[in-house]
């Protein structure tokens, strides 16, 4: 149950990481389910055609689908200066049909067994060696980045910069700093994430292809960055949370628990407007610490 | 080195060019993916573009879709006008359909179609208006953005229906299918014309698209709507409620897909099944973007993406590509259409590169 909905979780704070880091730039991305789709879809072809030991290789071509996808947002939101929440919507309608479409020869090729996940030794230790050490690499891999990113964003100088760029894109020009080229470096990374994070969905999590496979953790992941306040280390929180809350639903039913599964089904998606409410209810908070520029186009000498 | 200078006026002639060019950019597109799959562009594009549109039949399909993209697309351009981004149309839509099931079951064979339809309609109406007012309490209370919340309910909405069609709507003789009972023919929408799917929700998408070009360009509650979504300051200013702008953006799309969602189960339908959402409440955000959040461009607009709809299950059927293909297409409209606006209003000026340096400069 645990392990369970940590693996559920490192999925959403992957991709939630990556748009944290684009909308403190101020860039609001709404394309995350189809770059994750994408992303999943372009690991799993990958993977299929690539030897069991070259796995890395998926994720790598994953990101770089990801990252693709949010190149094509960014030359429109960032490059011409098109309305962020239409060219977002755009760009997940298209992720939606486009993975379906390529991914339809896809659908019953079977990935080959993977190996167990874990450290070997450490994670065969009694009581804490399969919650502490039977993970798969990117739910290590994520904590670093968690990690990292908090770091970057609130200690480093290139940080700050992102930091000021989402802020006051408009002071950040003033100064001589490419707005755009920041924000469309910020804006590749959050799709590298999602889409190393869809790939984490295709190979590590479900092991298959269908239509659809995402299933809107996209926008919740999306949804999980207002939770979070824009904060590294409580979007991680948070998606476990909501990780466990997904988990819920399945254990419950194993426990045999008399209700439907297309109720319980609801759970994840009901939890994420209740918290949501909870979270903005306090306008002036959420205010204080949304970037301010977020959504707003930036025109370079207008 | 380029550059973007805004035009002093937004070009008329690109404009109103904008959605035949983005039309054009993604045919060009979609050849070139037709010729990577090793299909033959031009009998491909033929199949998608033309071929849905030949003999009685095709057009009545084409109506068949049509009228529930027009619908969703017409309440969805009052809130994109009103900038309330309800993306969660779908939803709103299978509410609708379910609230209509619900008051389609209860017909018997005594009932009279002229209290019926009224009602099954009414439910509609209501079913979608309250999924959409959901939203708007939460946005206007709670402040909870509307774009997630929206999208959310699509889910929350999806599940119910799958649990009504697998529980307690389940038909007892339908062999165990996720299925409600057929509706009693007093409850079927009327036809247009005997052996064609094409039904009189056709002229209720019409007569609407009028209201809605009254309401949105003859009324001052629209003109009050449509400066709260221009200029925000300048509304508050002028003291219009942007409380009202977001009850009656939300309301009034959510009604609208509510209603496609009535018309669809009672029509074309005539049962509740899983399969009933195809992603008309996303495709209508598409259809109210090309259709330039204006009445009678949506008509147009619905009509054309119809034919991507057609065009997709065509070339399923005869070329067994997947169906998802209508999606892609109409993905890369929405990318190209966005592209020509911006084009509109912007032109791409040659920097010299030593004048590039000093451009960037702040004067």
């Amino acid at each position: 149950m645990l392990a369970a909905s940590v693996s559920a979780g490192t999925v959403l704070a992957l991709a939630g990481l990556g748009l944290l880091l684009n909308e403190r730039a101020g860039v609001l991305n709404l394309g995350a389910e189809g770059m994750m789709l994408v992303g999943a879809l372009a690991g799993y072809a990958a993977a299929l055609h690539l030897p069991a030991g070259l796995t890395i290789v998926a994720y790598l071509a994953a990101a770089l689908a990801g990252a693709a996808m949010a190149a094509l947002f960014g030359a429109l939101a960032i490059g011409i200066g098109t309305n962020q929440y239409a060219t977002g919507l755009a760009l997940s309608l298209f992720g939606v049909g486009f993975s379906a479409f390529v991914g339809a020869g896809f659908v019953d090729r079977q990935l080959p067994e993977r190996a167990r996940d874990g450290l070997p030794w450490l994670r065969d230790l009694p009581v804490l060696g399969t919650a502490l050490f039977g993970y798969h690499p990117l739910v290590y891999g994520t904590l670093l980045l968690a990690g990292g990113i908090a770091w970057f964003l609130f200690r480093s100088r290139a940080g700050l910069l992102l930091r000021a760029v989402g802020e006051s894109p408009e002071s950040a020009h003033a100064l001589g700093h490419p707005v755009r080229a920041i924000r469309l470096g910020a804006v590749m990374f959050g799709g590298a994430l999602c889409g190393l994070a869809g790939a984490y969905v295709s190979l590590a999590y479900t092991h298959l292809w269908v239509e659809n496979l995402i299933a809107g953790r996209g926008w919740i992941a999306l949804a999980l960055t207002t939770f979070a306040t824009w904060r590294p280390a409580r979007i991680v929180l948070g998606a476990y949370l909501f990780g466990g809350l997904t988990m819920l639903q399945f254990h419950l039913q194993q426990r045999g628990v008399q209700i439907e599964s297309h109720l319980l089904g609801m759970l994840p998606y009901l939890a994420t407007v209740v918290v949501l409410v909870l979270i903005s209810r306090r306008a002036a908070w959420i205010r204080h610490n949304m970037p301010a520029s977020l959504g707003r186009v930036f025109r370079p000498g207008t | 080195m380029l550059r973007l200078a805004p035009r002093s006026a937004p070009s008329r002639a690109l404009t109103l060019a904008a959605p035949f060019v983005a039309l054009a950019l993604t045919i060009a597109v979609g050849a070139v993916l037709f010729l990577a799959l090793g299909h033959p562009p031009g009998r491909a594009l033929a199949l998608f573009f033309l071929e849905p549109l030949r003999g009685g039949d095709g057009w009545s399909e084409l109506a068949v879709k049509a009228t529930p993209l027009a619908l969703v697309a017409l309440g969805l351009a009052v809130c994109f006008r009103a900038n309330v981004w309800n993306i969660g149309a779908e939803g709103q839509f299978i509410a609708g359909a379910m609230a209509a099931s619900w008051v389609a079951m209860r017909a018997t064979e005594s009932s009279h179609a002229y209290l019926m339809l009224p009602a099954i309609s009414l439910a509609g109406l209501l079913g979608g208006g309250a999924w959409a007012a959901l939203v708007a309490v939460l946005r206007d209370r709670w402040n909870a953005s509307e774009i997630l919340v929206s999208l959310m309910l699509v889910y929350v909405a999806e599940m119910l229906l799958g649990y009504l069609a697998y529980g307690p709507w389940k038909d007892p003789e339908g062999y165990n299918f996720p299925q409600t009972i057929t509706f009693l023919p007093v409850t079927q929408v009327p036809l247009l014309a005997e052996g064609h799917r094409a039904h009189v929700g056709l002229f209720v998408a019409l007569g609407l698209a009028a209201v809605a070009y009254l309401f949105l360009f003859r009324t001052y509650a629209g003109f009050q709507l449509a400066v709260g979504g221009q200029a925000p300051r300048a509304a508050r200013y002028a003291g219009f409620s942007a409380r009202r702008s977001l009850w009656t953006a939300l309301l009034g799309s959510g009604v609208l897909a509510g209603w496609a969602g009535a018309l669809e189960v009672t029509g074309p339908l005539g049962q509740l099944t899983p399969h009933l959402p195809v992603g008309y409440g996303f495709t209508g955000i598409i259809v109210a973007f090309v259709g330039r959040l204006h009445p009678f461009g949506i008509l147009l607009a619905s009509l054309l993406m119809s034919v991507l709809y057609i065009g997709g299950e065509l070339a399923q059927s005869r070329l067994g590509l997947p169906q998802a293909l209508s999606g892609v297409f109409q993905g890369l409209l929405l990318f190209t259409l966005l592209a020509c606006d911006a084009l509109a209003s912007y032109r791409i000026l040659r920097v010299p590169a030593q004048r590039a340096g000093a451009a960037a400069v702040p004067s």
